[in-house]
């Protein structure tokens, strides 16, 4: 009953009165961000970064949890009430979603939504407790070969689960990895790609890069087509499933979690993936799918599962072997650096309180917000109102803010308008911006232990295929590249992100 | 021919950063296998980087592609005009005056500005950060900086 008493321990950290405020605070954050569109958890996190450095390191690790799988959560109520999704995981969400709003089954429609993710959330704190330890276990006797290997799957799985060109995907990840090694050069000293400019001695932070790509560029797309926002606010009745519709949910439930737990793993845009594959397979094997598209509750209860449950599981190779999996997951392994925790498998024996206090504040995070949702939809729904032409310069205030008080210096402001530029160039240019930030990151870590590793082996770059479980990561990535050429794989993820970007 | 103009302009930029990224190493120490130098890694990547990049361009002589579509020039200039004069201005006359100078050329690049609303964000945001970020979390950025004696 070890798993009990570790999720004793968490409890005690998570449940104090200061820890269950922020969890609060981050899940209803969430939730806003989740409801605004054109504002993503990526640029909101980068945001409420700065803010965090003053709280103790498991506080803060809580509310930035609780932000992003919050804002999964808001996204699918504006999805249901509104026809909007506000996040991209959401968007299937809004093709039956809608339709039983219009039914005026909206109730319904977000009981099976609240319900799926709660479920969801649930069952995947306890996929994190229960695999994380044996992972770590494994993980701590990896060497530098292995972390390198585990690295190379890790992009390489962010490139085939990324949008559009796959080589331009892998072009971004390369770039990525070079303007991380911007600084000053950790085993010389030497001052690499800083022209002389004092401020880039440490490096460009990925906050800066994050707010600028994910931020700036953002809102400069968002302004090339600026639609009629006319909110036709459907009445909410129905607030209750009936027994039928309990009925109709529980299969669909399950089968998204599953969906959902496996896919949130992947690196990449794994909840994205699984909300549209739970969709798509229940519209497959469903007894109701003529309904589907006409408001099935089915094609609420499966997406919105997977979401969450993919939302929390991506915390899984962050919190075991500290590689971030997505754009979010890498402003974390930022923020655990900041905080003096260095992230990887050792977390878990070192810091076992804030370990488990994060996995336990997750499912006390999906707590609040069954709770919190139903009292607060009408101020939900009011936030949609704000129209975009105010929004966008209140985000640039805080992104500008945020990004000075880093280091106080204005060169972090210069160095955030660049990437605006640059991402939105790079998404003009149909690159995703995601797998350059994982990249970002990474990028440092990753010459690191390709320093050691070689060192070890004395230059011989044949150690990585000679220990087994690097081969073995190696013979991973060389597999994920291989499905994208399968012809049928490739229609599928071809798919996947043209209903997601309709 | 180009036939696509997005891979022929992204192969370029990863031309222009990969070559750069090599050239710049020059400067560098390279080191051994065995015991790499500050300019090992990126000269591996500037290669790659100059691989795909060629990659990029000779495919975009052969395999047709969608175009690249109009750029948003007014919201790429105004947004980001009002981002760097926010930089350059705050320290000097401080947040009263950087903070609308932000929002107003920013909200400039809506087609739907109208200067009430506008100016009434502008306020309500200075008074807002003001009371939060420099009272409260203590950034220490001027609220009226010197240019204007405060």
């Amino acid at each position: 009953m070890e798993l009990l008493s570790h999720l004793l321990l968490g409890l005690q950290t998570a449940a104090t009165p200061a820890n269950l405020f922020y969890c609060f605070v981050g899940v209803f954050l969430g939730t806003a961000i989740g409801v605004l569109p054109g504002l993503g958890p990526t640029a909101t996190i980068a945001m409420l970064l700065p803010v965090t450095f003053v709280l103790p390191p498991v506080s803060a690790l809580i509310m930035l949890a609780g932000i992003y799988y919050g804002s999964q959560y808001g996204g699918s109520t504006t999805s249901i009430l509104v026809n909007l999704p506000g996040e991209a995981a959401s968007v299937v969400t809004t093709l039956d979603g809608y339709q039983m709003a219009k039914q005026g089954r909206a109730g319904a429609a977000l009981a099976a939504s609240a319900i799926g993710s709660f479920f969801a959330g649930t069952v995947a704190t306890f996929l994190i407790a229960g695999f994380g330890p044996p992972l770590a276990a494994v993980a701590l006797q990896f060497g530098p070969a292995e972390f390198f290997s585990l690295m190379v799957l890790g992009l390489v799985a962010s490139v085939v689960l990324a949008q559009g060109s796959l080589l331009h995907a892998i072009g971004m990840v390369v770039l990525g990895l070079l303007l991380g090694l911007i600084g000053t050069d950790v085993n010389s000293g030497t001052q690499r790609f800083t022209f002389g400019i004092y401020d880039l001695a440490d490096g460009i932070g990925f906050v800066t890069v994050a707010m600028g790509m994910f931020g700036l560029g953002e809102i400069i797309r968002n302004l090339e087509n600026e639609e009629e926002r006319s909110v036709m606010v459907t009445k909410i009745t129905g607030l209750w499933p009936t027994r039928e519709d309990f009925k109709r949910m529980v299969a669909p439930i399950l089968r998204g979690t599953i969906i959902g737990s496996a896919l949130g793993i992947l690196p990449g845009s794994g909840s994205i993936l699984g909300s549209f594959a739970a969709y798509s397979i229940e519209k497959k094997i469903s007894k109701n799918r003529a309904q589907f598209g006409k408001g099935a509750i089915e094609g609420v209860a499966a997406p919105e599962s997977a979401n969450n449950a993919g939302a929390q599981t991506s915390f899984i190779p962050l919190l075991t072997l500290g590689i971030p999996s997505n754009p979010v997951s890498a402003l974390m392994v930022g923020a655990m650096i900041i905080h003096g925790i260095q992230p990887g498998p050792s977390v878990i024996n070192e810091q076992p309180s804030l370990f488990w206090g994060m996995i336990v504040s997750m499912w006390i995070g999906n707590l609040f917000l069954v709770v919190l949702n139903y009292p607060l939809i009408g101020m939900w729904v009011r936030m949609i109102m704000i129209p975009y032409q105010l929004l966008y310069p209140g985000i640039l205030v805080f992104c500008a803010i945020g990004v000075f008080s880093l280091k106080n210096t204005e060169a972090d402001i210069y160095f955030m308008a660049l990437f605006g530029v640059l991402g939105y160039v790079f998404s003009k240019l149909g690159c995703e911006p995601a797998p350059m930030l994982l990249a970002f990151i990474l990028g440092p870590l990753m010459e690191e232990y390709l320093r050691r590793a070689m060192l070890l082996s004395r230059g011989d770059p044949t150690v990585f295929l000679r220990r087994p479980i690097s081969a073995t990561l190696l013979a991973l990535a060389v597999l994920a590249m291989c499905t994208v050429l399968i012809p049928a794989f490739s229609k599928t993820r071809e798919e996947a992100f043209v209903e997601s970007s309709s | 021919m180009i036939r696509s103009g997005k891979d022929f302009w992204t192969g370029l930029i990863y031309l222009f950063f990969g070559v750069s990224a090599i050239l710049i190493a020059r400067d560098y120490s390279l080191g051994t296998g065995g015991k790499m130098g500050p300019a090992y890694f990126p000269t591996i990547l500037g290669g790659l980087l100059v691989v795909i990049g060629v990659i990029a361009v000779i495919r975009s002589f052969v395999v047709p592609g969608a175009p690249i579509g109009a750029f948003a020039f007014k919201g790429l200039i105004l947004v980001t005009t009002a981002v760097l004069v926010f930089g350059f201005v705050v320290r000097g006359a401080g947040l009263v005056v950087a903070l609308p100078l932000l929002v107003i050329i920013s909200a400039l690049a809506s087609s739907r500005f109208r200067w009430r609303p506008t100016l009434i964000m502008a306020a309500g945001l200075t008074i807002f950060c003001v009371l939060v970020f420099i009272k409260g979390l203590g950034i220490p950025l001027p609220i009226i900086g010197p240019w204007l004696g405060g």
